[in-house]
């Protein structure tokens, strides 16, 4: 069943008519359409290709082959960074994941103040990067901070110090980040708490499953579609993290909390090393790839699966 | 399991939900105070602190007076680029999206599935991607540095979540509806604005606040594209929040983190459940 | 004139053909259904009817005219939906006028046009209202007047009463024939349920898998129905078919139903002359379950003794108005309808009248009926 927009495409006498008469309609439809189409395709294409100039100050031809890549994958900006990556993508992604489903299951026993809590538990997500970064700067700095706190109130032994030490500042981006997105990962399992057939719970019931039973083997198994989605989309986050981590340690201290995004940013207008930028950008594109495309390719299956049955 | 009766294991879950709301909320309580208070005040205590002396002042300052980087206006210039930036790219990147998205999921055309399913990939693609490519394009058309450089990156950008949100909305009204209409004498656009737009309000609200939020939020863009007085206020918030000598300040800063986060944290309150189904929408791409 | 020509149509989708060379002429005035069973092809029949998707090839002519290239405002046509399409955002009176307003009418009249139909509808007190502030049976109402207003040449139904509870389906479904018979308008009518067909169509187009099967009058396609597909469509229950074979001796044609078995079943023709080609071969017998009646029933119009036959009770369904019997007759199952009052024992033997002047042979391999 196919609503035939383009009646002028067979030849006639009153095609070319036809075709002036619908013009602004293609024109609102395609332009934009074909603007956003054109800028993704033709832009990553750009991007892979300066990544394999030696292009620094300004964009130039020629060919070095995998010479950026190379030299990216081998500085200690990048390891460090990726190393990060993997730190703070595992932990932030767990945690909030717990999180959020803790707190889904608590405002899914009906509560009182249930859209008091929801209202708080997801307002983070409403604030930007920057002014979550900025806010838990101050926070988590010891000099002014829950330690300075801790001190002024007689608990001089209290120590809180991960914004300024190397092997944990990583971690107060891994709050921050929490605290921000957590109730994302809350809003859409309540969302498929609430959607589970009651039916379904009753019958739990009268086989007998208690409170823990219930949601252990019965409610929570339906859940895992929106795990591997809340999975993705907070791993997608984590990737291309930039604002957070530059509001809240700008990569510091040193270079202990530089993460991929950051490294792209510096090398592309700090150094003007556009090659080596567009590299890391690209390598960013493969990470997120590599997430992306097992997560397309489960989700083709289930719905062939879905069709057919 | 979901009755209201009160037993202690549900004086345990009010407990905890508690401790997780009294988290939560914290860092806003602690900044709204702290917006309140004098520099000196907290530069003797700590952030965290309740107002001896009710600094109003602050916020004056911050609005107008406060330097960042090397001019003495507050964040209001930057407040204004913002609201320069998101107003206009909101509408154009909705429109578009709304109109994109009637004719993918409504009329059928030659190519739609492929045309839309590219524009959707965009939600997928680093902006790191996307950066030297629209430097170059914003140079060669005389937008970088401009206001109007990054409303035209926001919208065309916005369109892959618009062009989402609005088809998939669409897709659930039941294509009897155009096929009346057209035998009616109806066209692409009548039908649009007789028919369709009268069903829009959630999807438009929704998508409207989706946009407003992001791009009032965004960073990257803000402090790639521009510099100084054209800078949007995340932008400038960073520019602000560096420490200029040995001057305390947070009280003040304070007062601007608070008026900058503010009109996105007035949408969410006003608008919370239309925000969540913007969250959920655009998660299960 | 024909009010609608369709001529060698045919419908591809990708390597799917729904339609098949379809022929159909519809006289002015007609009421023509389009029955199938789902995914027969009669929607996508009537959309390109309607202009709202196009024929792989061949022609649609409306009232002499073709309308290939023709779209859908400009056929002269209205149409009623399933879901009736009632545009949400508007009220009664705007989604009757609409069209109209479309096609540029002055106000006043659109007014007089809108006053007449909902006078001839009865919704003259729902003008005001928004659809979702009408019951089932007033939108339907609602969707009719949108058409009606127009005065087309052709009305186009797709099963506007499928939506409806069975009792409001009935009296929509009187409605609708009351209102074809007032104003002689032209309808085709898309449907899947026969009763539909059998109670308003003057003819019936039986469709399945993109091929008309039948187009005739209703009598007709219930009577003499041109293949097994249309014997076990029309009907409900649908006609008994069994295999049997034919044979003749010096009195004339003999169908055996379960030849060879203890309890066979002879059945003598009279009429047949047709079948004659078949005598020592196969055939599928078919006989209507009304035709198989309690044993001293009398068949209207019958000449005669009534054919008699003993045959086991498996099962009773009483509805009320009737007895539904599942009985077998040479060992192959059959429904007779019987009288209400009456109910055999399952189980045990009863002895069935058999009406046989109404029986049909098709021919097993073509599945064509022969006589």
């Amino acid at each position: 069943m196919t609503d035939v927009a383009s009646t002028a495409t067979r030849p006639g006498r009153s095609a070319t008519s036809e075709m002036v008469r619908r013009l602004p309609e293609f024109l609102v439809i395609w332009v934009p359409l074909l603007l956003s189409a054109a800028h993704l395709i033709s832009f990553s294409i750009w991007t892979i290709w300066i990544s394999f100039t030696p292009s620094t100050l300004i964009p130039v031809t020629g060919w070095v082959g995998l010479r950026n890549y190379n030299s990216v994958l081998a500085s200690r900006n990048w390891q460090i960074a990726f190393d990060n990556l993997l730190l703070f993508g595992i932990a932030f992604v767990l945690l909030s994941l717990t999180t959020g489903l803790l707190l889904a299951i608590l405002l899914d026993q009906r509560i009182r103040g249930e859209n008091v809590l929801r209202t708080i538990f997801l307002y983070p997500l409403a604030v930007s990067f920057v002014v979550t970064g900025t806010v838990w700067s101050w926070l988590l700095n010891p000099g002014i901070g829950i330690e300075k706190l801790a001190h002024d109130l007689g608990w001089t032994s209290f120590h809180f110090d991960w914004l300024v030490n190397r092997d944990m500042a990583i971690w107060t981006i891994v709050i921050a980040a929490i605290w921000q997105s957590s109730g994302f990962a809350m809003a859409l399992f309540l969302a498929g708490l609430r959607s589970v057939d009651s039916d379904i719970i009753k019958a739990a019931q009268i086989d007998g499953a208690g409170p823990v039973r219930t949601y252990w083997r019965v409610i929570l198994p339906t859940l895992w579609p929106i795990t591997v989605t809340v999975i993705v989309v907070q791993l997608q986050f984590a990737i291309s993290a930039f604002d957070l981590v530059r509001a809240l340690t700008n990569g510091g201290p040193g270079i202990a909390t530089q993460l991929p995004a950051l490294v792209v940013y510096d090398l592309m207008f700090q150094r003007s090393q556009l090659g080596r930028g567009a590299a890391a950008a690209v390598l960013m594109l493969l990470i997120l790839l590599a997430v992306l495309l097992p997560y397309a390719a489960w989700r083709y299956v289930r719905q062939r699966r879905a069709a057919h049955a | 399991m979901r009755d209201r009766s009160f037993t202690p294991s549900r004086a345990l879950i009010y407990l905890i939900v508690t401790l997780f709301a009294a988290a939560y909320l914290a860092p806003l309580v602690v900044v709204v105070l702290n917006s309140l208070r004098t520099n000196e005040e907290i530069a003797q205590s700590s952030m965290i602190g309740w107002p001896q002396n009710w600094a109003f002042g602050n916020y004056a300052m911050a609005w107008s007076g406060f330097c960042v980087a090397e001019t003495c206006a507050g964040i209001r210039p930057y407040m204004l680029n913002s609201a320069l930036i998101t107003i206009p790219a909101t509408i154009f990147s909705t429109l578009l999206g709304a109109v994109a998205g009637y004719a993918v999921s409504l009329w059928r055309f030659r190519g739609d599935n492929w045309i839309y399913g590219i524009v959707t990939l965009g939600l997928f693609l680093p902006q790191q991607m996307r950066l030297l490519p629209w430097t170059i394009v914003l140079r060669d058309i005389g937008l970088i540095n401009t206001l109007s450089g990054l409303v035209l990156i926001h919208t065309i950008q916005g369109l892959s979540f618009t062009v989402l949100f609005c088809r998939n909305y669409y897709v659930a009204i039941p294509h009897e509806l155009i096929r009346a209409a057209r035998i009616d004498g109806a066209g692409f656009f009548r039908i649009f604005w007789r028919i369709i737009l009268p069903l829009s309000a959630p999807i438009l609200i929704v998508t409207v606040i989706w946009q407003f939020t992001h791009i009032w939020n965004e960073f990257l863009y803000g402090v790639t594209f521009t510099t100084g007085q054209q800078q949007p206020v995340t932008a400038a918030l960073i520019a602000l929040s560096t420490p200029v000598a040995d001057i305390p300040k947070q009280g003040v800063q304070s007062a601007a983190v608070i008026i900058a986060a503010l009109p996105t944290l007035l949408i969410y309150l006003f608008g919370g459940r239309y925000f969540v189904r913007g969250l959920t929408a655009g998660a299960v791409k | 004139m024909a009010a609608l020509s369709i001529r060698a149509l045919s419908k591809r989708y990708a390597n799917l053909e729904v339609l098949k060379g379809i022929d159909l002429d519809i006289e002015s005035g007609e009421f023509t259904v389009l029955v199938g069973p789902s995914g027969c092809g009669k929607s996508t029949l009537l959309n390109i009817v309607a202009g709202l998707d196009r024929a792989s090839d061949g022609t649609i002519e409306i009232g002499g005219r073709i309308v290939n290239d023709v779209p859908p405002k400009d056929r002269d046509i209205a149409m009623v939906f399933q879901s009736y399409a009632l545009y949400p955002s508007m009220t009664v009176r705007q989604n009757i006028t609409f069209g109209m307003e479309c096609r540029g009418v002055a106000k006043a009249e659109q007014e007089k046009a809108l006053a007449n139909v909902a006078r001839l509808l009865q919704i003259e007190p729902l003008l005001g209202r928004k659809p979702s502030q009408l019951s089932g049976g007033q939108r339907q109402r609602v969707a009719m007047g949108r058409a009606l207003v127009r005065d087309p040449l052709l009305f186009l139904f797709d099963e506007p009463l499928s939506n409806l509870d069975a009792k409001l389906r009935v009296e929509m479904r009187m409605e609708i024939k009351r209102l074809h018979q007032r104003i002689g308008a032209t309808i085709v009518y898309v449907t899947h349920d026969q009763i539909e067909a059998m109670t308003m169509a003057t003819r019936i187009a039986v469709m399945h898998r993109g091929v008309v099967q039948q187009f005739a009058d209703p009598d007709t396609v219930y009577r003499y129905p041109a293949n097994l597909f249309v014997a076990r469509f029309m009907g409900s229950p649908p006609m008994n078919t069994m295999p049997a074979r034919l044979e003749a001796d010096s009195n004339g044609p003999v169908v055996v139903i379960g030849s060879g078995r203890p309890d066979e079943v002879r059945l003598r023709l009279q009429g047949y002359d047709a079948a004659a080609s078949y005598v020592g071969r196969d055939v599928v017998l078919g006989i209507r379950p009304e035709c198989i009646a309690e044993g001293d029933r009398v068949f209207s119009g019958a000449v005669g003794p009534p054919v008699m036959v003993t045959a086991p009770v498996e099962l009773v369904e009483p509805t009320g108005a009737e007895t539904i019997v599942l009985l077998r007759l040479g060992g192959e199952p059959a429904q007779a309808r019987i009288s209400p009052d009456i109910r055999p024992t399952p189980g045990t033997t009863a002895s069935f009248a058999l009406d046989i002047r109404r029986i049909c042979l098709f021919d097993p391999e073509t599945e064509r009926l022969i006589a």
